[in-house]
């Protein structure tokens, strides 16, 4: 593909490639070979950049008339709603962005679950996305807080209140937290900073994801190593760049119709009422894309274990490399981890379900199991199953089962078979 | 790719059942009348709204303020519609604190339709004091913040009733089948022919109900209409744009074997 190369052509162009040759960094990421065989699940990495710029673009025109102090914090941001041109537009973007954000983020880490892309050589990969997901949830917690209604006083009160648990030092933490004795005008502003912050953390991050990700190359359905370029890849662009611009605009279809049909229904009544710190709502819930996490720092009768077993939740994802097993990669050739897999996906969904209901009765005792299985998926299943689990054969290339059986290219497969 | 849609149907079904049962929660559902303002197409009734801002005046405003909204608001597009001259007419009709002038005193003029509504009450805990120590919420953005919305305001509205045997209730106390616990410190607001329409429309309690929120919702959200408009737009945009990225990388595709 080299007639696509691009080389700077004035002699301006070329002095300055030559000293830093970001002009031609483009043709890597042109001509980057990528498994052919990638299916619609593997367009969500495109469109999670897309989501990250969006919500700093909106964002950073949100804090142009954002007023951050409790005290003005909820009329700037009806003023925003109402007197800013567009406003409206851009509030309810920011806010289903970060919405739409996680739904394609959760789906980018279900898809990577799947096809085990979190294995060896692409555990610093993993890593780096997990470190992005942490951010993000840390970064989405803070902007529900900005608006200062119920929902973002107390939710921040919820969460602050869960470092008191840490022995010794936790009511220390909190008050260092808080920048006083309560939730108030200094744990907004630290929140509003520190928001507009992390995005552009994440931002970095996503450059070394991807750096990461250069590497080794895309993993691909059937999980095996391809050479690189073959027969089996495909030049990212214009091939991918295409097929990931017709997912971004089908899943910007969705979105669009969550930010002007229905983009509130996401978001929690309790929010469009001015924080109070005299009157606490009936239910004190976080937003969907937590409520899992949620379940689990609830399911635990004590408050400390509660919260490490919330982190830990995170921390098993961290080390997955290390707790699958397996030296097979996709579920596709792993009967057994196929069907384990989807009894995980159901139980992050029941969990999500239980952190949204009251935390008593037969809701309770649904969320314990639910955590404890999730725990048991992780720790004591993927290690078994990696070292039992009697795998199917894996073809040797992607064309082989792209054409069922290889048949234009007979030789590379005999090679390929010999070499083994 | 028919997978993938298959996959993602199914989990988006998951995620609506798991959604609709949370929402059947409530005991009592909330009466559905059927608005102009939902749907794709949804726009405002302006001479409901003008009617709802009647109500909003003569009843309501007696103890709600609705602090975020302008007076201005009332003659901008998507809203009730009244014309310049209306607002201004509108506006004058009450009084605001403006100041210091030149001399450090604070005084009173007529408002101007640049000025927000004028509020009831001066603060929160005037209003709270003055009404048995329950405040009424501020209605600007009421709808949106009570889940259930309009339908679930309209139902509050007319779902007083006497109190089921058994249920006694304390002075300035009132029954509601709508609010949750059934207790509300508001007494029944609205009367047959309690207000005198402008349009001549007669002023059932249902009417003035419909009327009401009608105007709250649009207080809520005044762009509403802008909304639908655009979004209509936005959409069509993207599904035009889809199918022709759709057909220009099946093209591209072609020269592999692999199918998109």
């Amino acid at each position: 593909m080299s007639d696509h190369e691009f080389t700077p052509k004035s002699k301006f162009g070329k002095w300055f490639n030559d000293r830093l040759p970001i002009l031609t960094l483009g043709n890597h990421l042109t001509e980057y070979p990528t498994p052919k065989n990638l299916n619609y699940w593997w367009t969500f990495g495109g469109i999670l950049t897309f989501c990250l710029i969006a919500q700093i673009v909106t964002g950073v025109i949100l804090g142009m008339h954002y007023v951050a102090h409790a005290d003005l914090a909820f009329k700037s941001v009806e003023h925003i709603m109402r007197d800013v041109n567009y406003g409206w537009l851009i509030r309810y973007v920011h806010a289903n962005g970060a919405s739409m954000f996680f739904l394609a983020v959760y789906i980018h880490i279900f898809r990577a679950l799947y096809y085990g892309s979190y294995k060896s050589p692409r555990e610093i990969i993993w890593i780096i996305g997990m470190i992005i997901y942490f951010l993000m949830m840390m970064t989405a917690f803070m902007g529900y807080v900005l608006p200062w209604g119920q929902m973002s006083f107390w939710g921040a009160t919820v969460i602050t209140n869960l470092f008191s648990a840490i022995p010794i030092f936790g009511e220390a933490i909190t008050n260092w937290l808080w920048g006083g004795y309560a939730v108030d005008n200094p744990t907004l502003t630290r929140f509003f900073s520190l928001h507009y912050l992390l995005p552009f953390l994440i931002l970095g991050l996503v450059v070394l994801h991807i750096w990461a990700l250069h590497v080794p190359g895309n993993n691909n359905p059937i999980g095996i190593d391809i050479k690189k370029p073959s027969k089996d890849t495909v030049p990212f662009h214009p091939y991918i760049v295409i097929k990931d611009l017709f997912a971004l605009l089908i899943f910007l279809i969705v979105f669009a119709f969550f930010v002007f049909y229905s983009p509130n229904i996401l978001g929690h009544a309790d929010n469009y009422i001015e924080a109070n710190p005299m009157v606490t709502p009936a239910h004190i819930v976080p937003e969907w894309y937590l409520l899992p996490f949620y379940a689990i720092l609830r399911s635990v009768p004590d408050k400390l274990l509660g919260v490490i077993a919330m982190f830990a939740s995170i921390f098993v994802l961290v080390i997955l490399p290390w707790l699958d097993t397996s030296k097979v990669r996709s579920a596709i050739f792993r009967p057994i981890y196929k069907q384990l897999y989807w009894f995980l996906v159901a139980d992050v969904i029941i969990l999500g379900y239980m952190g949204a209901m009251p935390a008593e009765g037969t809701y309770l005792l649904i969320a314990r199991v639910a955590t404890a299985y999730y725990f048991i998926h992780f720790l004591f299943i993927l290690p078994f199953l990696g070292k039992r689990e009697k795998t199917l054969d894996v073809p040797l290339n992607i064309t082989e089962p792209v054409l069922g059986g290889g048949s234009t290219n007979p030789s590379m497969t005999k090679n390929q078979k010999e070499k083994i | 790719m028919i997978k993938f849609i298959k996959t993602f149907l199914f989990l988006f079904l998951i995620s609506a059942i798991s959604s609709f049962s949370n929402a059947a929660e409530k005991s009592e559902k909330p009466l559905n009348p059927g608005w102009s303002f939902k749907g794709f197409f949804g726009t405002f009734d302006r001479a409901s709204l003008q009617r709802g801002y009647q109500v909003y005046t003569e009843v309501c405003s007696a103890c709600h303020s609705i602090k975020y909204l302008s007076y201005r608001n009332l003659g901008e597009p998507g809203g009730p519609g009244f014309s310049k001259e209306q607002v201004k007419i509108i506006a004058s009709q009450f009084e605001v604190t403006d100041g210091p002038n030149s001399e450090g005193d604070m005084f009173t003029r007529p408002a101007r339709p640049s000025d927000s509504f004028v509020s009831p009450y001066p603060n929160e805990q005037a209003a709270t004091a003055a009404n048995g120590g329950a405040y009424p919420p501020d209605m600007s953005v009421l709808v949106k913040a009570r889940s259930g919305g309009a339908d679930y305001i309209y139902s509050l509205l007319v779902g007083y009733q006497n109190p089921p045997s058994g249920i006694s209730l304390d002075d300035g106390v009132y029954y509601n089948k709508y609010m949750s616990g059934n207790k509300i410190k508001m007494a029944n607001p609205l009367s047959d022919g309690l207000v005198e329409y402008a349009d001549g429309t007669e002023a059932t309690a249902d009417q003035m109900a419909r009327d009401i929120v009608t105007f709250l919702a649009w207080a809520a959200e005044p762009h509403m209409e802008a909304r639908h408009k655009i979004g209509f737009r936005a959409i069509l945009y993207l599904l035009i744009i889809t199918l022709l990225v759709y057909f220009g990388m099946k093209k591209v595709w072609s020269r592999v074997e692999t199918k998109v």
